[in-house]
């Protein structure tokens, strides 16, 4: 059994936080205290029935506003599944946190109210899945008992969506006519839509096939830490310790560490009292290797034959998240994986109008802002393209002063 | 090869991930031991990450001195098997030093004060990391907890000051006296690690297991039946079969009625079971925001 994380995209009004309350309620994976609290609260529906938004909010200002302000994970499993949702708002001014949501997740459900359509906001929510990377879409066209379940009107919003998805480039999109306050074809089928021949959305999620990277061209291994014990009995052992980001690692593969540019072989892999032959992407594992060279944290382990980009000046999608401007004067941390160094912004390209999908010339960078520069960092970063491998294509940008995360950059392009 | 991990070696390798994570990017991490499943699953995943080097932190233990005996037992033993260092916080310590007043009553429980226990031992040791064994699915408040939870020096959580996470990188930066909670079961619930320590075979407090105890029923829960309850002719009590779905303070974690003496029992019960793991901890149900309140005060 596999996990899948996937996020949803939507606004409080077009019913999203109802329609994973339903995923929850319908899948039984609600404990009987939670449904007690559920009954118990003030807030309904207007035919008296429970709000199950209520399972999803989580902070006390969300619960007095109505409305979440933060991404939150929930966990739920089937027979065939286990499934981390990332909720994150629909609004505009959450941009950086459905950034974040969307930056670990495999799928996106996207929300559509049958009433509106695709509208702004439908716009902005696929560019971002898009902009991450996030391979799998599934469009819920909810509120469907709201349009008197009319194919007609189901019909029109795919043929509107499909445009959108060639603009921002989004090739896998499954349509379901949904719903989430009536549980039409959330986990059952749906006995209102009998037009509908495809899968409800709960049986989609447990079925679909997930990408996987376990090729060798994409492997690399981030070392986080070396295991030295230095004991009487173990007094030469030297473990390189840390998670194959993407692609696979055999015993005997030739390696180069970079960016230092060494080679070796590798002569072991362990994990505690295991010895495997194979390390497969997202496995932790201690890798030994045949040579006695000099190895540390921040280091990458890559496949001689296939190696990546090496670069300190790298053109790079941004998204800015915090609410002091980007400052081009400003020295940053930049973070990917293991490894961190300084930073500057070199030059702005540009910034995007996520509700538009137009390129703006810009200098300022503000809050939820997304556009193109580049970066240039005081030693080299070991990466591949976003486009190319997420798990080694995303860094973020830190406030040296204030220490937060103040950007998340999508590694693009050469710019030297 | 086209096969993804299975999904409780992906939750494995990804504790290990934060685990290392954390050994590379602080200086003085300490792992927060309270004898309960989850961090003794942590415990677990360390000699995963780390053997056959030490681990590189000290284990914690806050000891309120309202322990069931049992976890004491086990953590000694423990303790004696990994030969790792253990540094114990004693509660009744910040009492007898005037720092903190026992509550009165009978439904007195020593679980507030142990945040200034944890807080003094943290300043104490300088420790700049705390690993712990917290879960987003405990409790509503928890579903936004981030993985690395940056506290200030009064071990306070602000909500609207908590980094992003994106990817798998996290951001450990600190200044003076701040302290950052690591949490790596994070994406783990309460199912995933009972089936994890089916799977490797991990050793439990005997107290998780059906056993017969002196029990007396409080606020319509049944409790061990201790004389740190406060207890009087009122409290009537009975022997009944039971075991402890969560191990916090004897004054004030509840029991349930069962016959799983056997792990594979536990997990079948759970699988059906309609009572939420915190809904049996009454320090949660105080309030609607309890757990959010405690976390702003400095909790855990």
């Amino acid at each position: 059994m596999d996990i899948l994380k996937f996020i949803t995209a939507g606004s409080v009004d077009d019913g999203k936080s109802t329609l994973i309350g339903r995923l929850l309620y319908d899948s039984d994976s609600i404990l009987t205290d939670q449904l007690e609290a559920l009954h118990s609260s003030n807030r309904k529906n207007d035919d008296g029935s429970i709000d199950l938004a209520i399972l999803t909010d989580g902070l006390k200002a969300e619960r007095e506003q109505g409305i979440t302000i933060d991404v939150a994970y929930k966990y739920f499993q089937t027979e065939k599944r286990k499934f981390i949702i990332a909720d994150t708002p629909g609004h505009i001014q959450y941009t950086r946190n459905m950034v974040t949501g969307a930056s670990n997740a495999t799928l996106a459900i996207i929300l559509i109210d049958a009433r509106k359509g695709v509208i702004e906001q439908t716009i902005r929510h696929s560019y971002l899945v898009s902009l991450l990377g996030i391979q799998q879409v599934v469009v819920c066209v909810n509120k469907m008992d709201m349009v008197g379940y009319s194919e007609d009107v189901y019909n029109a919003i795919v043929c509107d969506y499909q445009k959108l998805a060639a603009k921002v480039e989004l090739k896998n999109v499954y349509f379901i006519p949904v719903s989430a306050l009536k549980g039409d074809n959330i986990v059952h089928p749906s006995v209102n839509i009998n037009w509908y021949m495809g899968e409800a959305l709960l049986p989609y999620l447990e079925n679909i096939d997930l990408p996987v990277d376990n090729g060798t061209e994409h492997a690399r291994l981030p070392v986080q830490w070396v295991i030295r014990p230095q004991t009487d009995e173990l007094h030469d052992y030297r473990g390189y310790a840390g998670r194959v980001s993407s692609g696979s690692f055999k015993v005997n593969d030739q390696i180069t560490v970079l960016p230092s540019g060494f080679t070796s072989s590798i002569s072991k892999i362990e994990l505690l009292d295991k010895e495997p032959t194979v390390a497969l992407a997202g496995m932790s594992v201690t890798v030994h290797l045949t040579d006695d060279i000099d190895v540390g944290r921040g280091d990458v382990l890559v496949n001689t034959n296939y190696q990546p980009q090496i670069s300190q000046l790298i053109e790079s999608d941004l998204c800015w998240m915090d609410t002091r401007a980007m400052d081009t004067n400003q020295t940053y941390f930049i973070q990917h994986n293991s490894k961190v160094t300084r930073c500057k912004i070199q030059e702005t390209l540009y910034k995007v109008n996520i509700n538009t999908l137009e390129k703006e010339d810009s200098d300022e960078f503000k809050l939820n802002d997304i556009g193109r520069i580049i970066i240039k960092t005081a030693e080299p970063l070991v990466f591949d393209y976003y486009q190319n491998n997420k798990a080694n294509g995303g860094a973020i940008l830190i406030d040296s002063r204030t220490n937060l995360t103040v950007g998340a950059l999508m590694l693009r392009a050469m710019a030297d | 090869m086209n096969s993804h991990l299975d999904y409780l070696d992906e939750l494995e390798a990804e504790a290990i991930y934060i685990l290392r994570e954390v050994a590379g990017q602080f200086e003085r991490p300490a792992l927060l031991f309270s004898g309960g499943k989850d961090s003794i699953t942590l415990v677990r995943l360390a000699e995963k990450a780390f053997r056959p080097g030490k681990f590189p932190f000290p284990l914690v233990h806050i000891d309120t001195g309202h322990n069931f005996a049992e976890t004491i037992v086990y953590r000694d033993a423990m303790i004696g098997r990994l030969n790792e260092k253990l540094i114990i916080g004693y509660v009744q310590d910040s009492i007898d030093e005037g720092k903190v007043i026992e509550q009165q009553g009978k439904n007195a429980s020593r679980n507030a004060l142990q945040t200034v226990t944890l807080l003094d031992t943290i300043a104490k040791h300088k420790f700049d990391a705390c690993i712990g064994g917290a879960r987003r699915d405990e409790e509503k408040a928890r579903a936004k907890e981030r993985i690395f939870s940056v506290r200030d020096e009064f071990g306070q959580w602000d909500p609207k000051r908590q980094r992003p996470e994106l990817w798998n990188i996290y951001n450990g930066k600190t200044h003076k006296g701040e302290n950052v909670r690591v949490f790596p079961i994070s994406n783990w619930t309460e199912l995933d690690v009972w089936n994890y320590v089916r799977r490797e075979k991990i050793e439990l407090p005997s107290i998780y297991f059906a056993h017969e105890r002196e029990t007396i029923i409080r606020n319509g829960q049944l409790m061990a039946a201790t004389p740190f309850l406060n207890m009087d002719e009122d409290d009537i009590i009975e022997r009944r079969n039971v075991r402890f779905r969560t191990v916090g303070d004897m004054t004030c974690t509840a029991a349930v009625e069962s016959d799983a003496y056997l792990i594979d029992d536990i997990i079948d019960e759970i699988s059906v079971s309609k009572i939420s793991e915190r809904g049996a901890r009454m320090d949660d149900k105080v309030s609607e925001a309890a757990m959010e309140d405690r976390k702003k005060g400095g909790y855990f």
